[in-house]
C-alpha cells in the first residue's frame, strides 16, 4: 500500500499562502474522512504548515486537489508530495520539532497527536504515528533539544529558574501593566511563581492587571517598601527614566533578586546589577542567551537526526515485512492443515490424542520458526518478495495468493 | 591483588574526569560516561579498601597516604549521592580531577598498599580518623558546592549568555546544600576532635600544630553557622566562608599531616 504526502510548510510557501491552506482542528479531522473514503488519511494543520497524509495509489493526486481547491493555483504549485520512506521520514522530523522554525519547539508533538486522533488512520497509518510520536519524545527526552527557551520571556523565566529552582511560592512583581509584561508575568506564573504585586504608572491600570490576576495594586512610588517581599520583578513601562533605581533595593543578605527587564527606554537601573544578590536582565541580554541556546539546539538537532533515522528505518522494516506476512500467514495454515489431517488418521485415546497434539504443534512451531524471523529480516533488507515467491513454490501455496 | 584494584578506580575516576569537561563542552553523552566512570571508580577503590581492611593489622589507613585514601572514598561516596542527577554534573567538575590527584599521592605514599600494621586501638582510630576523615569529606563538597555556586553567580552577573547551555544546579540549591553539608559534617569534626582529645588526655602527649589549626578549622565553620542561622548570611558571603574553611582543611590534610600522623 502506497504512502503518500501532499503539504505546505513555512520552507516554500509564504504566510500567505500558508494561512489559505491552513485548518482548524475540527476542519482537519473532516477533510481527513472525506479523503478517507476507504482509504486512510490524517491532516495536520499548523502555523507553519498543512500537510495530507493518504494511503493508497491514487490518494496523492485527490490530497493534491484538495490542497488546491482551498488555496489556489500558486498554491498548489508551492506544494511538497512525498511517498512511501520519505513521506514517514518527513512526518517524523516534524514530530522532533526537527522541521519547525525554532528545532525542537515543543507544541508540534501535541499538534501531530491531536490531527492523527481527528484523522481517519487505519492499519498503515496507526503505526506510522505512533512512531513519530514516539521519534518525537525520544528526540526531546535523549537530547536537550526541547530544554532552551526560544523567546525573550521563556529566557527571562529560564533564568530565574537558574536562580531560585522551583519557582512555586516566588513572588513576582510587575511593573507596568502592558502587553508584553503581562505575557511574561503569566509567563512565571505557569512555572509555578505568584503574581503578588503591579505597579503602573497609571493606578486605574495596574488595578486592573492585578484583579485579573489575583494580585495586589501598588503606586510606583510606593515600590521602594515594597521589593523587600520580592524574588522576581518584571518591568516594562513606556517610562523615559529608571523606574527601579538601586535606593529602591533594599539590602538582601544574599536572598536572590531577579529582575527582567523588558522595556525600551530601559526601567531598571543597571546599577542594581552591582548589589548583593541582584541580577537585572535586560532585553538585550535575554536576546543573547535566546541565541546561544538556539545555536545548542541546532547542535542537539545532529543527534536527534540520528534517533529519527532509526525510527524511520524501523518503520520501513515493519512496512517491508507487511510483504512477507500473507505467505507466512499461508506456510502456517499449510503446516497446521497437514498437521491436523494426519492426526485425524490416527486411531489414539483422548490422553493420547492431547499429547501427541501438544507434540506435533511444538514440532511445527520449532520448524517454521525459522523461516518466518529469515523471512521478515529478507523483508528489511528489501528481499523479501523473492523469499516470499520461493517459499510460495517450494511449499505449493501460490494457489492461496 | 592491590594493585589490581587500584588501577581500575584511578583509570575510572580519571575518565570521569575527562568526561566531566567533555559534558561542559557538550552536554549529552559525555555526562552519562563519567556517572559510569565514577560508579565504577568508587566500586573499585571500595573493594580496595575491604581488602586492605581484610588483610590489615589493625586499622589499616592509619598513615597520611592512608588515610588520604579513605578520605578520596568519603568524598566520592558523598558525592556519588548527587553525581547521578544532571543538573549537578557540573559538580563532578571540580570533585573528580580533585579525587584523581589525591588517589595517585596516596599510592606514591604507600596508601593504597595491604597488610598496614597499625599502633593504635582499632576501635579509637576508626572512630577518630573514620569521623574526621568523614567530616572533611562533607567539608571538601561543600566547598565544591561554594565553589560552583560562585562560579554560576558570576556567570549571572556578566549575563554570560552560555549559561542555560550547560545544566548546572540552581544557586539557592547550591547554597542550601552547602550549608547542609556542612551542617552534618560539623558534628562529625566535633565528636571526632573530642575523642582525640580524650585520648590524648589519657596516654598525655602535646598538641600539635595539625590538632591547632583542626580547632581553628572547627572555628570557622563554626562562625558559617552561626553567621547563617543568626546574621542571615546567604550566597557569596557564605560562599566565601567555607570556601576559606576548606583551606583549612588542605592546610590540616596536606601541610601538616607531618606533624600528626606516627
Amino acid at each position: 500500500m502506497k504512502l503518500a504526502l501532499v503539504g505546505v510548510s513555512h520552507h516554500h510557501a509564504p504566510v500567505e499562502l500558508r494561512e489559505r491552506a491552513a485548518l482548524r482542528l475540527d476542519e482537519a479531522g473532516a477533510l481527513a474522512r472525506e479523503l478517507a473514503d476507504g482509504r486512510e488519511a490524517v491532516v495536520l494543520s499548523t502555523c507553519n504548515r498543512t500537510e495530507v497524509y493518504v494511503t493508497g495509489d491514487d490518494a496523492e493526486a485527490e490530497a493534491l486537489e484538495a490542497l488546491r481547491v482551498r488555496g489556489g493555483d500558486d498554491l498548489a504549485a508551492v506544494a511538497y508530495r512525498l511517498t512511501d520512506h520519505a513521506a514517514a521520514l518527513h512526518l517524523f522530523r516534524v514530530a522532533a520539532g526537527l522541521d519547525s522554525l525554532v528545532p525542537g519547539e515543543g507544541e508540534i508533538l501535541g499538534q501531530v497527536r491531536a490531527a492523527y486522533e481527528a484523522g481517519a488512520p487505519g492499519p498503515l497509518l496507526n503505526r506510522l504515528f505512533h512512531d513519530a510520536i514516539r521519534a518525537g519524545k525520544r528526540a526531546r527526552s535523549q537530547t536537550t533539544i526541547g530544554e532552551s527557551p526560544s523567546s525573550v520571556p521563556a529566557a527571562g523565566a529560564a533564568l530565574a529558574q537558574q536562580v531560585f529552582g522551583e519557582l512555586s511560592g516566588r513572588r513576582v512583581l510587575v511593573v507596568g501593566a502592558g502587553a508584553v509584561g503581562e505575557l511574561a508575568a503569566r509567563g512565571l506564573a505557569s512555572r509555578g511563581a505568584t503574581i503578588a504585586l503591579v505597579a503602573s504608572r497609571s493606578f486605574e491600570r495596574a488595578e486592573e492587571l492585578a484583579r485579573s490576576v489575583g494580585a495586589t495594586p501598588v503606586e510606583l512610588d510606593d515600590l521602594r517598601g515594597r521589593l523587600a517581599e520580592i524574588d522576581v520583578v518584571v518591568a516594562c513601562t513606556g517610562s523615559p527614566g529608571f523606574v527601579v533605581t538601586r535606593d529602591d533595593v533594599p539590602e538582601r543578605r544574599g536572598r536572590p533578586l531577579f529582575l527582567i527587564d523588558l522595556a525600551v527606554p530601559r526601567d531598571v537601573d543597571p546599577a542594581v546589577n552591582e548589589l548583593d544578590a541582584c541580577y537585572v536582565y535586560d532585553i538585550d541580554d535575554l536576546q543573547a542567551v535566546v541565541d546561544a541556546t538556539l545555536a545548542g539546539r541546532r547542535r542537539e538537532a545532529e543527534r536527534a537526526e540520528a534517533i529519527v533515522d532509526e525510527e524511520a528505518d524501523r518503520f520501513r522494516a515493519w512496512r517491508a515485512s507487511l510483504d512477507v506476512v500473507p505467505t507466512i500467514a499461508s506456510l502456517r495454515a499449510r503446516a497446521e492443515a497437514i498437521r491436523a489431517a494426519e492426526l485425524s488418521k490416527a486411531k489414539l485415546t483422548e490422553s493420547e490424542r492431547e499429547a501427541v497434539e501438544s507434540i506435533t504443534t511444538q514440532i511445527l512451531n520449532k520448524l517454521l520458526h525459522l523461516p518466518t524471523i529469515r523471512m521478515k529480516e529478507a523483508a528489511a533488507a528489501a528481499d523479501g518478495v523473492l523469499y516470499a515467491d520461493a517459499v510460495r513454490h517450494l511449499f505449493g501455496l501460490e494457489d492461496e495468493r | 591483588m592491590a594493585e589490581l584494584l587500584f588501577w581500575p578506580a584511578l583509570v575510572a575516576y580519571g575518565e570521569a574526569a575527562f568526561a566531566y569537561f567533555g559534558e561542559a563542552r557538550r552536554p549529552g553523552v559525555a555526562g552519562r560516561y563519567a556517572t559510569w566512570g565514577v560508579r565504577i571508580g568508587w566500586l573499585a577503590q571500595t573493594a580496595l579498601l575491604a581488602l586492605q581492611a581484610a588483610r590489615s593489622d589493625g586499622f589499616p589507613w592509619e598513615s597520611w597516604a592512608g588515610s588520604l585514601n579513605l578520605f578520596v572514598w568519603l568524598v566520592m561516596s558523598v558525592y556519588l549521592v548527587w553525581g547521578c542527577r544532571a543538573r549537578f554534573r557540573l559538580l563532578g567538575l571540580a570533585v573528580t580531577p580533585v579525587a584523581v590527584s589525591l588517589l595517585v599521592v596516596a599510592h606514591l605514599g604507600g596508601g593504597t598498599d595491604v597488610g598496614a600494621r597499625s599502633q593504635y586501638s582499632n576501635l579509637f582510630l576508626v572512630v577518630h580518623v573514620g569521623l574526621v576523615l568523614a567530616a572533611f569529606a562533607g567539608f571538601t563538597l561543600a566547598a565544591a558546592l561554594a565553589a560552583l555556586y560562585l562560579f554560576q553567580e558570576r556567570r549571572l552577573k556578566r549575563h554570560d549568555a552560555s549559561i542555560l547551555r550547560v545544566p548546572s544546579p540552581p544557586l539557592t540549591s547550591l547554597d542550601r546544600l552547602s550549608a547542609r553539608m556542612i551542617l552534618l559534617a560539623l558534628p562529625a569534626l566535633t565528636l571526632g576532635i573530642a575523642v582525640g582529645l580524650i585520648r590524648l588526655q589519657e596516654d598525655g602527649g602535646n598538641v600539635d600544630a595539625l590538632m591547632l589549626f583542626t580547632g581553628v578549622t572547627w572555628l570557622v565553620y563554626g562562625g558559617y553557622l552561626g553567621l547563617r542561622a543568626r546574621g542571615g548570611w546567604r550566597g557569596r558571603r557564605a560562599a566565601f566562608v567555607a570556601l576559606a574553611g576548606f583551606a583549612l582543611v588542605i592546610v590540616v590534610r596536606v601541610a601538616l599531616t607531618g606533624t600528626h600522623f606516627g
